[in-house]
Order: C-alpha cells, then structure tokens, then sequence
C-alpha cells in the first residue's frame, strides 16, 4: 500500500480489536506540556469528519485532510488520515482504518525522516501509540504475558479470562 | 482446575483445539494446542503435566524435603538427584555469565535456582508437545509464554503484555509472525510486589522499572534476561537488551514511560 509502510520501524499497529469505536474519529494528538508519549484522544467531531461509514469523500491515500476528512473505502470500512500533529520528535501523521465498528489498522504516513529522530520514535513514541491504542481496544490475543502470578492472582488475570472464553 | 476438564473441539476439523489449565508450581499453567493426532497429542499432554509436577518436587525451595533444598543443606550432591537438577543449575551459570552477575541462581548464599526453573519447565512442556507433532503450541506458565508454530493456517500466534500500571489493559501485543517460536516472559512487580533480588545487595532490587517484557525465541533465556534487566533498571536494561542478539524488550517505567528495544517494532502484533 503506502511505501512507507515498509520501510518505517513505525510499522503497522494491527489492532484485530473486538470493542468497538463506533465511528469515533480517533486522532494522533500531542500535548507538548504532557507525558512524551502520543496519545489517542477522541476530538469532537467536526464538520468534516462526519462519522458513519457512508461518508465516501475522499480517499486513503493519506492526503491528510485537516481535521481529519474521512476517507470510505468497501461497506463498513472507513479509514481516516488525521492532521499532522507537532510531537516531540517532529510532525508525525497518522492513519487508522475502522472496519465494521471496530479499529483494525493504525498507520504512520508521515514522521520525521531524520535518523535518530527516527530512532526515538521508534522506541518511545511508537510503545506509546500502540499501548494507548490499545487501552480502548480489546485485542485479539491468544495469551497473556505478564508479572508472575500466583495460583490466587490468575483468578483475576487476563489470562484466566481467556481460558475461560475458550480462546 | 486439575481435572482434565478440557475441551477438544470439532475432532473432524483440522487443526483440533485442546486446552487445559493446570495448577502446578504455585501458579497455573494454561495449555493451548493445535493439530496433530488428537490421541497422541494428549498422551503428550498427559506427560508434559506430569513433568512439572515432578520438577515442582524437585526444584521447590517451600518444601523442605525437595532435592533442592536438600542440595542448599549439603545434605544431597548434584550428582545423587534427577539429572534435571544439574541441567538447570548449568543454564542458571550460563545465565549469570551472561548477565554480568545480574541474574543469580544464589540466594543469601545457597542454591536458589527459582528465577530459571520456571522459563525452562515451561518451555521444555511447549517443545514436548510440538515434538509430538502439534502444529501449534502455546504454554503460559503464570504469565511467561512459549509457542511454537501457529494456532492456525495463516494466523500467527499473538502474545498480549500486560500493562502493570492499568489493571486489565495491555502494554503491547507481540505476534509470531515469521518465526516459528516465539518466547515471552515479564518480570516486573506487579503481581508479587519487589521479589526481585538485586544479586550485588541481596535486597530488593533498586530500579526505576515496574516492569520488563523479554522477547526471544527460548523462554528459559527470555524469562532469566527479563529478570537480570528489572534489576538493572530502564537504562541499562534497555542498553544490554539491545546488545543481546535475537532478543528484543519492552520495558515499562513507575513514571509510566514505556520503551523499548529498535527490534520490536517488527514484532508487533
């Protein structure tokens, strides 16, 4: 798809999410005197991001339309470029796609080229982007690594959880 | 939850699902296993449980009559207990070489090979399943993961990190994805509060970490580095992660920062 998608160590965040969005527009926002993370905030919507999946204006192609224009692609499937947002290691550009309700994809189609800026978002930024993401997102996942718990602590785990679910 | 409750679904299906939790090593172990013959694979099972139980007798520091505890009483030689002692007490001195002394398998000076055993039991229930000819296979053992293969055709298995600074939520999710094995093992202070010795003091590590996800393909190593580099602290953590090969690491701040290592990012999942 986007050449950079290769290339980049901002690489595709796949998010095979079960919540779901529901036509929230979600944008890559910075606030300069926060954490040096990125953060997902959820903007009102405004005029030109009209939520639902019929709002076929525009493509994916990353033209970065201010306020985040919405962008349909096939039924129920909606991509949306958001503004470039200043970050602490220069203007980075996100595209995320939701599919059916749901966040499937979060892309970077712009960052900054410059190497060692390239290297800190790749190891900061990105870490943050993907956990804030996934923080709203149920993610489709087969198990569950984390702190060793004991017998009592995996009745309350994420991990019990699957099981339970049956995967 | 120690009864073989599993569920085997749709038997004419290919792959065929088995699951299974045990109770073992004061924690649970959670099976997940595709594919294969469904009798022979089972067999396997069977065995790989046994297995930890039997290294649960023998590797406990809580009961006093375990090899192990005989061993750090010199009551016992290496060479009189099962052979697995002396394979883990090897892998525990690779580990603490490797570690620059970060990772220890002593503790107020005996025999304490607890920070290895784990990753290892676990991996080694993992391979014996795939051995046995399961096409996928994913062993948690309290929250330190190995697989092998895939769960399905075109699917590669997907590890969720929990995020130890919001209950419920999830760090990072890591995929398999081109790599037919794939380790992950956390440890942080989260579930059990500051285990982690610092092997220089003998006292609770100093670290400005809450947490360190270790990725690699063997969870023995993973599980041991991911130790070595809580106690290390997010700098130098980072810094020896990244100097290690085929290893990548996330690690997570009580100042809520994450990071980690340039690698990872093709390990997302």
């Amino acid at each position: 798809m986007h050449p950079l998608k290769r290339k980049s160590p901002l690489r595709r965040i796949v998010l095979a999410s079960a919540a779901t969005v529901s036509g929230m527009v979600l944008l890559l926002s910075m606030k300069p005197h926060t954490s040096p993370g990125l953060a997902l905030a959820a903007p009102p919507p405004g005029p030109s991001s009209s939520t639902g999946a019929s709002s076929g204006s525009g493509g994916s192609s990353g033209s970065g339309g201010s306020g985040g224009s919405g962008g349909s692609a096939m039924t129920g499937t909606k991509t949306v470029t958001g503004d470039s947002v200043p970050t602490r290691y220069g203007a980075v550009q996100v595209r995320i796609t939701v599919k059916n309700g749901k966040l499937t994809d979060v892309t970077a189609v712009a960052y900054p080229q410059d190497n060692a800026r390239d290297q800190e978002i790749n190891r900061y930024a990105v870490p943050q982007l993907t956990r804030e993401a996934l923080a709203a997102q149920s993610a489709s996942i087969d198990a569950v690594s984390g702190a060793s718990y004991t017998s009592a602590g995996y009745q309350r785990s994420l991990q019990s959880a699957l099981d339970r679910a049956g995967g | 939850m120690a009864e073989l409750a599993d569920q085997v679904n749709d038997p004419a299906q290919a792959p065929s699902v088995l699951r299974h939790t045990e109770e073992v090593m004061g924690t649970v172990f959670s099976f997940d296993v595709r594919g294969g013959e469904p009798e022979t694979v089972r067999s396997a099972l069977e065995e790989a449980i046994a297995a930890l139980h039997r290294v649960d007798e023998v590797f406990s520091t809580y009961r006093e009559h375990s090899q192990i505890s005989r061993l750090s009483r010199d009551e016992l030689a290496v060479g009189d207990c099962d052979p697995e002692v002396a394979e883990v007490l090897a892998l525990g001195a690779v580990a603490e070489r490797l570690s620059g002394g970060w990772f220890s398998t002593r503790y107020e000076g005996r025999i304490d090979p607890t920070g290895i055993v784990k990753g290892w039991a676990v991996e080694r229930a993992a391979r014996h399943l795939a051995a046995a000819g399961a096409r996928g296979v994913s062993v948690n053992g309290g929250g330190d993961v190995q697989m092998y293969g895939m769960p399905e055709p075109h699917r590669p298995w997907r590890v969720g990190v929990s995020d130890p600074l919001r209950s419920g939520g999830l760090a990072a999710v890591v995929s398999a994805a081109g790599s037919d094995e794939l380790a992950v093992a956390t440890s942080g202070t989260a579930e059990r509060g500051a285990h982690i010795v610092d092997p220089r003091t003998g006292r609770p590590a100093v670290t400005d970490l809450v947490a360190v996800t270790v990725v690699g393909p063997r969870l023995t190593w993973a599980d041991a580095w991911a130790t070595a580099a809580f106690a290390m602290g997010s700098r130098e953590g980072l810094a020896w992660l990244e100097s290690l090969p085929e290893v990548e690491g996330l690690l997570i701040t009580a100042g809520d920062e994450v990071r980690c290592t340039g690698g990872l990012a093709a390990r997302w999942g």
